[in-house]
């Protein structure tokens, strides 16, 4: 490692300040350049053909018509899509969800793809092309699919992590197993034991922008690559393996990105846009439609959890339990093993299990979606963790508190804690204004917590200093959340100049070397600290600089306050030359001025995070209204807490949507019936309140300035703690998310019998 | 030193839940680990995270390990 990244304790000057974002001005006015704002001369309109079957084999494709259409410059079917993944069965899950091979596996499952010379006739070119199904039998449902009398979604999945390994294909792809202690003698100690089944629903992470990219391949194997993504090296990684391409002669830039929350980290339509480009030898625009989104990109996993917790009449919980059945769409996924893995994360427990089934349905492709499957563990986990205590006539946050984890906790999914925010979140949530607010009739208050792991990754950044001083910072992560202005400050904070006179950039696969998606809460972390090192490097070369004009040792030169200074009594004749002093000689000095620095940034440190939320539902309609709802989480360290107070109000109100509204519907023919804003209601202003928040600052060791990831885990309490507000409002308990006006009243009328 | 294996990996080690392996790096740790359980190839195919003293390290393969350290190997995750 060239630098140290342990905390310090520095102190700021620049961090910690509310700057005006660099990307407003452009994002209000319509000049920010979103995935489908490009084009290229000749370029053609690139559409896909989607099965309407849930399950069906392809007999025959007849793409005749179509390729003789005037205007139709390239036809593809799966057939056009070599299996070049050297038996990598991840990268072929990839493939065959990005296009058909002899078998549709969903409602919206790509199974042609025409470029032609404008919409009209590529649409029409569509409706040339001729399937042939073969309907097969499906299944939708995650309980209805681990029967054994379900249809088998492929025939060459046998369940990993049992004992002995079956012999036999089945839908359950893959159990999961964590914990540690004896469940059965904790149980035995209990005085109190609740257990409880649960289900939610699939969501989308409902971004606003759809997927949208322009491809040009040439016959050479060069490209270039314009999309939305939260990764554009993965991208490129991804789609270069897939058609047979050196990554190096792909080039992919990043557009500006209208959301992506976890589902813009994986490829869906982008590697059939450059294979037609490549057929057609013409640049390949691709816009999904909201349809298409809703049909065919990664939404999260439908599940159906059981919980059992069993404590002490003193309140300590003795073990606790969980079977968490995850369902990942049409190809195996790891979603059910991260809910088994977050679902006791808060606690702090001597007897624990949790148990994860992912299963396989005909259904889209999951993809991750913040904290990925941590929301529906928590859902569960946290009823019943209300449910306990108020059957020991404990108050819920104090019952929280005595069995919070803390540093030297062995986590439930197995290594120990260092320093933990989980038990100062729940002081502040005791201790919040909020707590105190008298609720009238029809209203319920619930708090929840959440836990997400965060992660770094590989990051490599490059720092240029103009000969006017002003800097510009080329990063490789996707700003996805206000990341440019986070590390301007940072670059600011160690130049020791403004922060206006920092551009920062994300630069393309071409300009760095790789860097990870931005996923995990990491993009300020891993960057931050990569923007950290690259600006010490400059700051060497600028002491150089410094030292070759005064005529000294560079050992007597140091930074202080945005200029080199020269130490020692026999120095005091020499006036400090400030950055812009330096840059502007820089050219006759030795050229440019720059820093760089690549960095595998682990040690991210856990968050946690505690919610609480009032409700007021109307007994007739069932309808919830949000009354307040305030986040506490930790944030390590707040470089922009503007920024951090946005991601926390963001999770939360996707929390809100998914807890009350938010939901796939799918018929008896497994088609989806509500796919588009109209039917599939994310919340809008009118439904929330103004979300409070509290950030705490409980210091990362493993970051220079103490940073932690923020994005994620404001997601994980919402569903939680709206539920248990609901559950207090109607006096009934809440098992189905989302809690939507039929499902409240059904609970309603089912408990008055 | 003592590494607690976590969910689907202790299958590539025969169910245990715990093995003795050696490695004064995380790089070394799982090199070691492979040789005595072939199986865990694929799970470093797919990424394994290695906690050194509740730290969770995804892709740094130098870091060193210390003496009498907790070491649990994870599988690695993916974040949103």
């Amino acid at each position: 490692m060239p630098y140290e990244t342990d905390y310090t304790n520095q102190g700021f000057s620049k961090v910690g300040t509310r700057v005006n974002r660099p990307d407003g001005v452009d994002k209000v006015t319509g000049r920010a350049k979103y995935g489908a704002d490009a084009n290229a001369a000749g370029q053609l309109v690139g559409r896909i053909l989607r099965s309407p079957h849930a399950h069906a084999l392809i007999t025959k494709i007849d793409t005749s018509k179509a390729e003789k259409l005037p205007g139709v410059k390239a036809v593809l079917t799966g057939k056009d899509f070599p299996d070049l993944t050297g038996g990598d069965r991840g990268m072929m899950n990839i493939l065959e969800n990005c296009m058909a091979r002899g078998r549709a596996l969903y409602d919206g499952h790509a199974v042609a793809a025409v470029a032609a010379i404008d919409a009209d006739t590529a649409n029409e070119a569509l409706k040339l092309i001729k399937v042939t199904y073969k309907q097969l039998p499906h299944v939708t449902d995650v309980d209805e699919a681990m029967k054994p009398s379900a249809p088998i979604i492929h025939d060459w999945v046998r369940t990993t992590g049992v004992t002995p390994a079956p012999t036999t294909a089945s839908n359950v792809a893959q159990r999961t197993e964590f914990g540690h202690g004896d469940i059965d003698a904790g149980f035995a100690q209990a005085d109190v034991i609740i257990e409880k089944s649960f289900k939610t629903e699939q969501t989308h992470q409902g971004y606003i922008e759809p997927h949208a990219c322009l491809a040009t391949l040439g016959p050479d194997g060069s490209g270039e690559l314009w999309v939305t993504t939260q990764g554009h090296f993965t991208f490129r990684n991804v789609c270069a393996s897939l058609l047979g391409l050196d990554v190096a002669k792909l080039r992919v830039t990043a557009s500006e990105i209208g959301g992506g929350f976890g589902g813009k980290t994986h490829v869906w339509t982008e590697p059939v846009a450059l294979q037609l480009s490549r057929r057609a030898n013409r640049p390949v625009k691709l816009v999904m439609s909201r349809d298409e989104v809703f049909k065919a990109t990664g939404p999260t996993s439908s599940t159906s959890v059981d919980v059992k917790i069993g404590a002490k009449r003193n309140g300590k919980i003795t073990a606790a339990s969980a079977e968490l059945r995850y369902q990942s769409g049409a190809f195996p996924g790891m979603w059910a093993m991260l809910g088994a893995m977050t679902s006791f994360a808060c606690y702090d427990l001597k007897n624990v299990k949790s148990v994860g089934f992912d299963v396989l349905v005909n259904r889209p492709k999951v993809a991750a979606y913040r904290a990925p499957s941590a929301p529906m563990a928590a859902f569960a986990v946290e009823s019943v963790v209300d449910m306990v205590a108020a059957e020991l006539g404990m108050d819920a946050v104090e019952f929280r508190i005595k069995n919070a984890a803390k540093k030297g906790t062995k986590a439930s999914y197995g290594p120990v804690y260092g320093p933990i925010g989980i038990g100062p979140t729940l002081e502040a949530v005791k201790n919040h204004p909020h707590m105190k607010r008298k609720l009238g009739k029809n209203q319920g208050r619930g708090v929840a917590c959440g836990f997400w792991f965060n992660f770094g990754g590989q990051t490599c950044t490059d720092l240029n200093i103009g000969v006017d001083g002003s800097v510009n910072l080329t990063v490789g992560t996707v700003d996805v959340g206000g990341s440019r202005a986070s590390l301007a400050l940072i670059a600011a904070e160690e130049l020791g100049i403004d922060y206006e006179q920092v551009r920062v950039t994300i630069g393309d696969t071409n300009s760095l070397g790789h860097n990870d998606t931005t996923e995990g809460s990491r993009g300020t972390f891993s960057s931050g600290m990569a923007a950290i090192f690259a600006a010490r490097d400059a700051v060497e070369v600028l002491k150089q600089r410094a030292a070759a004009t005064w005529g000294i040792p560079v050992e007597q030169v140091v930074w202080e306050a945005g200029e080199a200074r020269a130490k020692g009594k026999q120095n005091n004749n020499l006036p400090p030359l400030s950055l812009k002093e330096i840059a502007a000689k820089s050219p006759r000095t030795g050229g440019p001025i720059a820093g760089h620095n690549e960095v595998v940034a682990d040690g991210a440190g856990v968050s946690f995070a505690s919610h609480m939320c009032d409700v007021e539902v109307d007994p007739e309609t069932g309808a919830t209204k949000i009354l307040r709802y305030t986040v506490v989480q930790d944030a390590g360290k707040a470089i922009h807490p503007d920024y951090v107070e946005g991601q926390f109000q963001g999770g939360a109100a996707q929390g809100i949507g998914w807890a009350l509204n938010e939901e796939y519907v799918y018929g008896d023919d497994g088609r989806l019936q509500n796919a588009g804003f109209l039917d599939y209601r994310i919340p809008v202003c009118s439904d929330l309140p103004f979300i409070d928040t509290q950030i705490l600052e409980i210091p990362n060791p493993n970051h220079p300035y103490g940073v932690r990831g923020v994005g994620e885990t404001s997601i994980v309490p919402p569903l939680a703690a709206i539920g248990n507000a609901v559950s207090n409002a109607v006096g009934v308990r809440m098992d189905h998310v989302p809690m939507s006006p039929p499902r409240i009243l059904k609970a309603i009328e089912a408990a008055q019998g | 030193m003592q590494v607690q294996l976590s969910g689907i990996l202790s299958q590539a080690a025969g169910g245990a839940r715990c093995v003795d392996c050696a490695g004064a790096t995380i790089g070394e740790l799982l090199q070691a680990l492979l040789l005595k359980y072939p199986e865990m190839q694929s799970h470093l195919d797919d990424g394994i995270a290695v906690a050194i003293n509740g730290e969770i390290y995804r892709d740094r393969r130098d870091q060193p390990i210390p003496a009498n350290a907790d070491v649990f190997l994870l599988p690695r995750i993916q974040g949103g």
